[in-house]
């Protein structure tokens, strides 16, 4: 077996009722790498992420997370992998630094006090200030509260990093910083990243490689590889304007 | 498997103190690292080298153990210095240096217990102060827009009118008609007891007509309807406030007030009057089916009575009550709905709010009635 691949599905089928949202669908990603995940609006992006974290259930195939079986996900896959859900999804009753706290408190036993210091580095680490802590998510702007979301994946210090939109919804300035910020993290914690994305700029900002959902199934290949496919859906996506702009802004800088 | 992670003091002569770390530093591991590195004192050690090239693993929670150590020991006046750092941890490292370098100093003064408990107590009455002056300010702006609508009944939104008594009134004649019915049963059931002593189980009829008439029945409808009506118009409204909806309607130049708040209140004006008189009919009924089943008394003596104690004035003592609960209760859900913020998760807590607040304001005036009629000798 292969040590290095930590995503693995095989013949993947997910289905809601008659309509068929994956179909044989395989993908393996490997440790290090940032992926982003295209495709049109219906072709089951989160619906993959989520069936790969286990949260729905596949019709058939198998998917391995770090090596286990997904189906009976034990407690340490769990630990071993963060996700960043759309909207943060931080819990609304707790503070920032609580939110941060709770997988601390549900797979460790730590002291109170080196638990706020862990929180205290993790909210310094995704860049929100320091009097982020002691507030409740309802008072934090929505690029704050994607902040504090990743701040809470980032707890237990996983290895695999799930972002749902991560820059949806923030403005370019706010999506360039949490680019940069996801590219830093990942180098110096050694990250694996499944990206979840629409934002261009990302794309070619921080991914390595890209997977593009077509024809129920993913297509993984360097930016450079989609730029030669046939695909008539990848060729819009890769050569429509928007793309070119992206390209164009990176070229020049 | 993972090597155990180590913390090996070996104190030196001439004030020198070798510090070695090994193994896997990790997250897991951080609680029993964390006290072991606390015990460890300098000793008036002017020189500290903490070797740590036997680290095979580390995250940021361990990273974050040895930057801390590095930066207490000194804090404490010794030259402490990290040895043999493998190339791979480096940028962890820096970036927990950073991280604490951008705040510094973490503030927590929880303060002192008497003050944080004054400083509650007096932000909650200047709150509750503030709300009882912004329910009275919407309570004018209703009346105001009401006025109009009533001056140009053309713009009365009488589909949504509609829609809203048949949610209200008709969708809740079961539970009224169930839950009187019953509480008629505890009624007569309860005074029979105590008037059998008096050998005047027929006044059971007397009493049943007048506490239901004149309180249980609208009392109860009222409640029942705050707890059914009122939140979903807190729910309803809060919703809409989070899609922005009512934004929506500003701008397209509709009035959130006429068109969602009106039909509320002027279905509630309507519905709840009748559901008192169905809940006076449901409590009555069941007072008398339980006084002829378990009293000496025939069906034709009991009602015979009733009807005696059951006076215009009794009755319309009672009804005269329902538009006024029935004003209360729609004006405190649709202004709770309004009060949403951004967020959903406000929803939640200002339905319970406009729940408790209409059933307070229900009972506060039926009590005010009560005394209003004893003054008036009604």
């Amino acid at each position: 077996m292969d040590e290095d691949i930590v995503i693995k599905v095989r013949g993947l089928r997910t289905q809601f009722g008659t309509e068929v949202i994956h179909d044989d669908l395989d993908l393996d990603i490997r440790r290090g790498q940032i992926v982003g995940v295209v495709g049109g609006s219906g072709t089951g992006k989160s619906v993959l992420l989520r069936t790969i974290l286990g949260l729905n259930k596949p019709r058939a195939g198998e998917i391995e997370l770090l090596g286990e079986d997904t189906r009976h996900t034990s407690k340490t896959a769990q630990q071993r992998s963060g996700v960043l859900f759309q909207n943060g999804a931080l819990f609304s009753s707790l503070t920032v630094a609580e939110n941060i706290q709770v997988p601390m408190r549900e797979h460790l036993d730590l002291k109170r006090d080196l638990m706020d210091e862990l929180a205290a580095l993790k909210i310094a680490m995704v860049g929100l200030p320091p009097d982020a802590g002691p507030k409740y998510p309802s008072e934090l702007s929505g690029g704050m509260r994607k902040r504090a979301g990743l701040a809470r994946a980032l707890s237990l210090d996983p290895e695999i990093l799930f972002l749902d939109e991560p820059t949806a919804g923030l403005d370019p300035i706010g999506a360039a910083a949490f680019d940069n910020l996801i590219g830093e993290l990942q180098k110096s914690l050694g990250l694996t990243v499944f990206m979840v994305t629409h934002d261009l700029d990302s794309l070619v900002a921080i991914c390595d490689c890209i997977a593009v959902l077509v024809d129920k199934r993913v297509r993984l290949a360097t930016m450079a590889e989609h730029m030669q496919d046939s695909d008539p859906w990848i060729q819009s996506y890769f050569h429509g304007p928007r793309a070119r702009a992206a390209f164009d802004s990176r070229s020049v800088v | 498997m993972e090597q155990e992670p180590e913390w090996i003091e070996s104190p030196g002569a001439d004030g020198r103190l070798a510090l070695s770390a090994k193994g896997a530093w990790t997250i897991n591991a951080v609680s029993d690292l964390d006290r072991r590195i606390k015990g460890t004192r300098l000793n008036g050690a002017a020189q500290v080298e903490l070797d740590v090239s036997g680290i095979t693993r580390l995250d940021t929670a361990g990273a974050w153990l040895l930057y801390r150590a590095q930066r207490d020991f000194a804090g404490g006046g010794a030259d402490a210095t990290l040895v043999g750092l493998d190339a791979r941890f480096a940028p962890l490292l820096e970036l927990v240096e950073q991280a604490d370098k951008a705040h510094p100093e973490i503030e927590r003064d929880r303060g002192n217990p008497v003050t944080v408990l004054l400083e509650r107590i007096g932000r909650a009455v200047c709150e509750a102060v503030a709300e009882g002056v912004s329910l009275l300010n919407f309570l004018g702006l209703t009346i105001i827009t009401m006025l109009r609508v009533v001056v140009r009944p053309r713009r009365m939104r009488i589909v949504s009118l509609v829609n809203q008594i048949e949610q209200t009134g008709l969708n809740a004649l079961g539970i009224v008609g169930l839950l009187l019915f019953l509480i008629g049963v505890v009624l007569a059931f309860q005074s029979a007891e105590q008037l059998r002593k008096f050998a005047a189980e027929i006044l059971t009829a007397d009493g049943l007509a007048i506490l239901v008439l004149r309180e249980i029945g609208v009392l109860i409808a009222a409640i029942l309807i705050a707890g059914r009506s009122g939140s979903a118009f807190t729910a309803e409204i809060g919703m809409m406030k989070v899609n922005e909806e009512i934004d929506a309607l500003r701008t397209t130049g509709i009035d959130p007030i006429e068109v969602l708040v009106l039909p509320r209140i002027n279905a509630l004006l309507i519905t709840l009057p009748l559901l008192t008189f169905f809940a006076n009919f449901a409590a009555l009924a069941g007072g008398t089916l339980m006084a002829v089943a378990a009293l000496d008394v025939t069906f034709p003596q009991f009602i015979r009575q009733l009807a005696d104690a059951m006076t215009l004035k009794n009755f319309l003592v009672g009804m005269v009550k329902a538009p006024v609960f029935a004003f209360l209760i729609g004006l405190v859900g649709c202004y709770e709905g309004l009060q949403v913020g951004g967020s959903a998760e406000s929803i939640g807590r200002l339905t319970t709010k406009s729940v408790v607040e209409s059933i307070v304001l229900v009972i506060l005036a039926d009590a005010t009635f009560s005394i209003v009629f004893a003054y008036l000798e009604i």
